[in-house]
């Protein structure tokens, strides 16, 4: 599986090629600045040494070399910059139609929740070829999700949901890392990515005992807190309408237009005052303390699914998301 | 070898008064200076120390050297120990103290029982820093990150913080001193464009200090009453955010590196016009560049937190900044190299130290470039790859830009002379001993294998097993030139004024100086790097 | 005090490093403004995370703000806005040699920077016995009460409270420290240590007076004034 002393990582997702690429680059480049550094000093020393004889000449500066060793670096700065951007960029604008895995970090494990209702400790299995969106939460301290073969890494907060994607290109299996020092057993918090075939994804998922999707466990969650009182669905209730919600702007009512991402739809069930919907009242109570990060999880994907389309219809019309 | 026939004993600062008041009690920039080199050489040893401890547990990937929670303290204490109580005091409290009111002209600094209180201030932290350690140490990380060190690490985090606060304060009066001494202070006839770049380099310095350290001190001020009054201010549960931590906390601990390297440039930048017996080449651009990197330096600090939550746009500014910051430090570098074209090259120990800063300095600061390029820096960062990035600054740079001054003003501080073949060879044993150890880790943070881990997976093993051989290597560098100095007090040749014939007026006064520095206050005539006036030392007729 | 010049050398108060009184004097002044920057710096910071959380917790701060005495609040403004009176009239007193009068108008500044410390003192009991302070006993019940149609969230209340704490407590301290300094001018004065060739120090502890007031300036509206009346 691994080898017993690699010198390179293993590029497993799309992103990874690019990532290496610039990496090379960068690579070559301060190579050739720092031999080419080390080179003049090394000669100037020799040939400039001592010597009876041989007097050192006075020079002053010179203004053209000055403009050119500074304007040139700042140029090679800005590809560089720019590059760099560009990569970062598409790493974080998640694409649209990714599949949702809910991950909740604590110290010091990994709990993922698939859409479908899968839960993994510390282990990840994921299809080839497909766009994964990790929606992320802590129940703790600061953690972060790294993948070094996917070239990945979010730290992961208490208190938001904070996300990342890939898009896996190799099966196989990966190391995943806590990045982010979080106590005790900090490098004891690893595990796996388990890249599957499509068919071979399949089968683990139909071989797993599931306790329903998430979207159906946060439809059930939603009916038992009493949500629909006041968010109603057919007509308006002294709450606003739920469906479609999710992924749209939202107008507030000082004002402010919000994206109504993952963290605004937990925000709004734990400090509903936070934002108030442009015409209705602040009247929600708080369910701080009254749902855990694994309810919070299942109702978020509920009120996601929401705002999916039925089979053949087309969504919603909404920004990218991620921006 | 010649025999220095030893005169009369002239009085000089070292000999003018003996006993624990004369010392503890001294406001002498220049005792006072030597009470700090004491000090934070102590404290460079117990950072060193855990550093071994480390790179000893990290031969092997299981975690069995140490439990868990002890290395988590050791990395968190080499940290705060190395940065707040060896780097941040070591160039401007020991040389900058002994040579700024010199190299301007003075008989001393504006406030010198101000400076006698920020040794003090830097003991007691010191004190408490290692009370702290010895009754259980603190595991937050030197980072300190919430919620973890307000609400999760069961270690004595209150200590600590308060520790660093007071050493903060310390560095804060160090700064405020060198800026007045500088403004006000000067010889007649020495402007501002007359001034050694040393100087240049601890204003540019001070100015970091002071605007910055009382944002950590504030910072780390609130993180001890959140954590001692429960207040709430970064704990998310009660609305508070610990991003804002970071942010807080990252706005001084950027500059602070800065405050790290930018006096060990000003060595640097002294040694080489010497031992290449010419001018620098570019004075004013060494010299502005250092303002500059002072003001931009305060301007990239989110570069931390790349990956910490913030808005893509906010990255992007801080990446494109940061890479703005690397310009002026590319431009002391070619205009060192520069200074060296058709110089008269010396290899005295010193100069090695120089020229491997350069090398060094330039590897560490290009792989700065690798970690401001947001795409690579998602990959590295919180990785092997960092720590390697800021040891070869820190430890390639300014460690031997430190080394390199201590042994170039030698003469100066102490009269006489360390032995010039063991520095030669101390300096070449650390050289390849810090790339011993730090190489590899950059190959290990770009395979993946996080910072602050007790164990690891079994392929990384090889590259760590490199990594500790150089440390060990890499120590016996550093003990080496603890001992020579101590012994050459005793035993090393006597040295006159000026041994490497270098410019600058502490050059123009004896070796030790006398209490008052100058029998008269000198007046500026020339331009500083004057070395086509001054005979090396090999011409002078009298042999040294 | 003789003119000559080896006599310049060893005047009165002036100390070795410096080549004359005005060099001294500069010095000494450029001395305290830098430190004042710092300070500038150290509040700074406590400034920001303030206008953070205000920004995001408007309601719970307004809220907070309503539950703080305005009439001590005012009363402690006033008070420190006449000690900088004091400290001005006591650096215009030394100025021209008026030393009884100077020891008076130290001693006024010192009275009244205690009485701002007393005043204090008597604001932060009223918080502890509101329950007002953070931590396991705090409570934002009588904020909800008071105004039930304003919606506060009772844990972001507490960070108004956290900030209240940490700011004026820091205040304070820097106002206890300058009550030391004034006591040391007071007693240096009555000693007639300062005549108007030399009264640095009255300048500059007068400065850092200053500070400690302007701090105050900011601190009381930003505190005390946000929406004490709010509409509805």
């Amino acid at each position: 599986m691994f080898d017993n002393f690699p010198l390179w990582p293993v590029p497993a997702s799309s992103g990874a090629r690019n990532i290496d690429a610039l990496f090379i680059f960068l690579v070559l480049l301060a190579g050739f600045v720092s031999i080419a550094i080390f080179t003049m000093i090394v000669a100037f020393a020799l040939k400039y040494r001592h010597r009876p004889g041989h007097k050192a000449e006075q020079i002053e500066g010179s203004i053209a070399l000055e403009v050119t060793w500074s304007v040139v670096p700042l140029a090679i700065f800005m590809v560089i910059f720019g590059w760099g951007a560009i990569i970062y960029f598409r790493e974080r604008t998640p694409p649209r139609e990714a599949d949702a895995v809910y991950v909740v970090a604590k110290q010091w494990m990994w709990k993922l929740e698939h859409e479908q209702g899968q839960k993994e400790i510390n282990e990840l299995h994921v299809p080839v070829g497909r766009d994964i969106k990790l929606v992320m939460t802590s129940q703790d301290v600061i953690h972060s999700f790294y993948v070094p073969a996917f070239r990945i890494k979010q730290d992961v907060l208490p208190g938001r949901y904070t996300t990342a994607w890939f898009h896996a290109t190799r099966p196989g299996v990966y190391h995943l890392f806590c990045a982010e020092y979080c106590g005790t057993t900090h490098s004891g918090m690893i595990g796996q990515v388990v890249v599957l075939e499509p068919a071979q994804y399949q089968a683990w998922l139909s071989g797993g005992i599931t306790s329903g999707s998430l979207a159906a466990n946060g439809e059930t969650l939603f009916q038992q807190l009493g949500c629909p009182t006041c968010h109603r669905s057919e007509i308006q209730g002294r709450g606003p309408n739920l469906v479609g919600v999710f992924g749209s702007l939202v107008q507030l009512e000082d004002g402010r237009k919000v994206l109504a991402d993952e963290n605004y739809i937990r925000e709004s069930i734990l400090s509903p005052n936070a934002k108030i919907v442009s015409g209705f009242k602040p009247i929600m109570p708080t369910f701080q303390g009254l749902v855990s990060e694994d309810q919070l999880t299942a109702l978020v994907a509920y009120i996601k699914s929401l705002s999916q389309p039925p089979s053949g219809a087309a969504g919603p019309a909404r920004p990218a998301p991620g921006t | 070898m010649a025999t220095a026939t030893i005169p009369v004993e002239r009085e000089h600062y070292l000999n003018t008064d003996y006993g624990f008041r004369s010392w503890l009690l001294a406001t002498d920039h220049k005792r006072i200076a030597l009470l700090y080199l004491v000090t934070i050489t102590l404290f460079f040893f117990i950072g060193g120390f855990f550093a071994l401890l480390i790179r000893l547990e990290l031969l092997t990937p299981a975690g069995d050297l140490v439990l868990a929670d002890t290395y988590n303290k050791l990395f968190t204490m080499h940290g705060q120990v190395m940065v707040f109580f060896f780097l941040i005091p070591s160039i401007p409290a020991v040389l900058g103290n002994f040579l700024v009111p010199m190299m301007v002209g003075a008989r001393d600094l504006a406030f010198p029982r101000i400076n006698l209180l920020s040794w003090y201030l830097l003991v007691i932290a010191g004190l408490m820093m290692l009370h702290c350690i010895i009754t259980g140490g603190v595991d937050s990380g030197w980072t300190f990150y919430t919620p973890f060190s307000t609400a999760f690490s069961n270690t004595k985090v209150i200590e600590a913080g308060l520790a660093i606060f007071t050493a903060g304060f310390s560095s804060i009066l160090t700064g405020l001193n060198f800026v007045v001494t500088i403004h006000r202070m000067r010889a007649p006839g020495l402007t501002w464009s007359r001034l050694p770049l040393f100087i240049w380099a601890h204003y540019a310095t001070s100015i970091i200090q002071l605007l910055g350290t009382p944002v950590l001190a504030i910072t780390l001020l609130l993180v001890v009453f959140e954590r001692a009054f429960h207040l709430g201010i970064f704990d998310p549960t009660r609305g508070g955010d610990p991003l804002l931590f970071q942010h807080l906390f990252w706005f001084y601990s950027h500059p602070a590196v800065y405050i790290m390297i930018l006096p060990a440039m000003g060595v640097v930048a002294e040694i080489i016009p010497c031992f290449s017996r010419k001018r620098i080449f570019g004075y004013s651009a060494v010299a502005m560049s250092s303002i500059a990197i002072a003001v931009f330096g305060f301007l990239v600090w989110a570069h931390h937190m790349f990956v910490a939550g913030i808005s893509l746009y906010s990255a992007m500014i801080f990446s494109i900044l940061s890479y703005l910051v690397a310009v002026p430090s590319a431009i002391k570098v070619f205009n060192w190299t520069a200074t060296m074209y058709k110089g008269s090259i010396h290899f005295d120990t010193p100069m090695l130290y120089a020229m491997g800063f350069i090398g060094l300095f330039t590897m560490g600061g290009l792989t700065g470039l690798f970690l401001a390029a947001l795409g690579i820096d998602v990959h590295v960062t919180d990785t092997y790859f960092v720590i390697a990035h800021f040891h070869y600054i820190m430890v390639g740079g300014a460690v031997m830009g430190y080394l390199g001054g201590l042994h170039f003003w030698w003469p100066k501080i102490s009269g006489r002379l360390y032995p010039e073949w063991l520095g030669k060879f101390a300096a070449l044993t650390v050289f390849l001993g810090f790339n011993l150890t730090f190489f590899p880790q950059f190959i290990l943070g770009y395979l993946g294998m996080p910072r602050r881990y007790w164990q690891y997976p079994p392929e990384f093993q090889v590259l760590n097993v490199l990594s500790t051989a150089g440390s060990t290597i890499l120590a016996v560098g550093y003990v080496l030139p603890m001992i020579y100095f101590l012994w050459s007090m005793r035993y090393g040749k006597i040295a006159d004024a000026n041994p490497w014939g270098a410019a600058g007026l502490e050059w123009k006064t004896a070796s030790p100086p006398p209490t008052e520095n100058f029998e008269e206050i000198p007046e500026v005539t020339w331009e500083a790097y004057n070395y086509d006036e001054i005979p090396a030392p090999e011409e002078v007729s009298v042999g040294g | 005090m003789a003119d000559s010049p080896l006599a310049l050398e060893h005047q009165e108060g002036l100390h070795h490093q410096f080549v004359d009184p005005e060099q001294q004097r500069n010095a000494a002044s450029l001395g305290m403004w830098v430190f004042l920057g710092t300070e500038v710096m150290f509040f700074g910071g406590m400034f920001c995370a303030y206008l953070i959380y205000r920004y995001w917790y408007y309601p719970e701060f307004a809220a907070g703000s309503r539950s703080l005495d305005i009439w001590l609040g005012t009363t402690n403004t006033i008070v420190l806005i006449c000690s900088s009176l004091t400290v001005v009239l006591g650096v215009r007193a030394a100025q021209m040699g008026k030393r009884r009068l100077l020891v008076l108008l130290l001693l006024l500044t010192l009275v009244l920077g205690l009485g701002f410390l007393g005043i204090k003192g008597i604001e932060w009991y009223d918080k502890f016995v509101e329950h007002h302070v953070p931590g396991v006993s705090f409570s934002a019940e009588d904020l909800i009460r008071d105004y039930p149609q304003i919606h506060i969230d009772p844990a972001p209340t507490q960070i108004y409270f956290s900030l209240y704490f940490a700011m004026t407590g820091l205040h304070a301290l820097h106002m206890i420290v300058g009550v030391g300094i004034f006591s040391y001018l007071t007693y240096y004065a009555w000693k007639g240590r300062y005549t108007p060739e030399y009264h640095t120090p009255v300048e500059i502890g007068g400065l850092y007076w200053h500070f400690v007031d302007i701090i105050w300036i900011y601190l009381f509206p930003l505190l005390y004034l946000i929406d004490r009346k709010p509409l509805k």
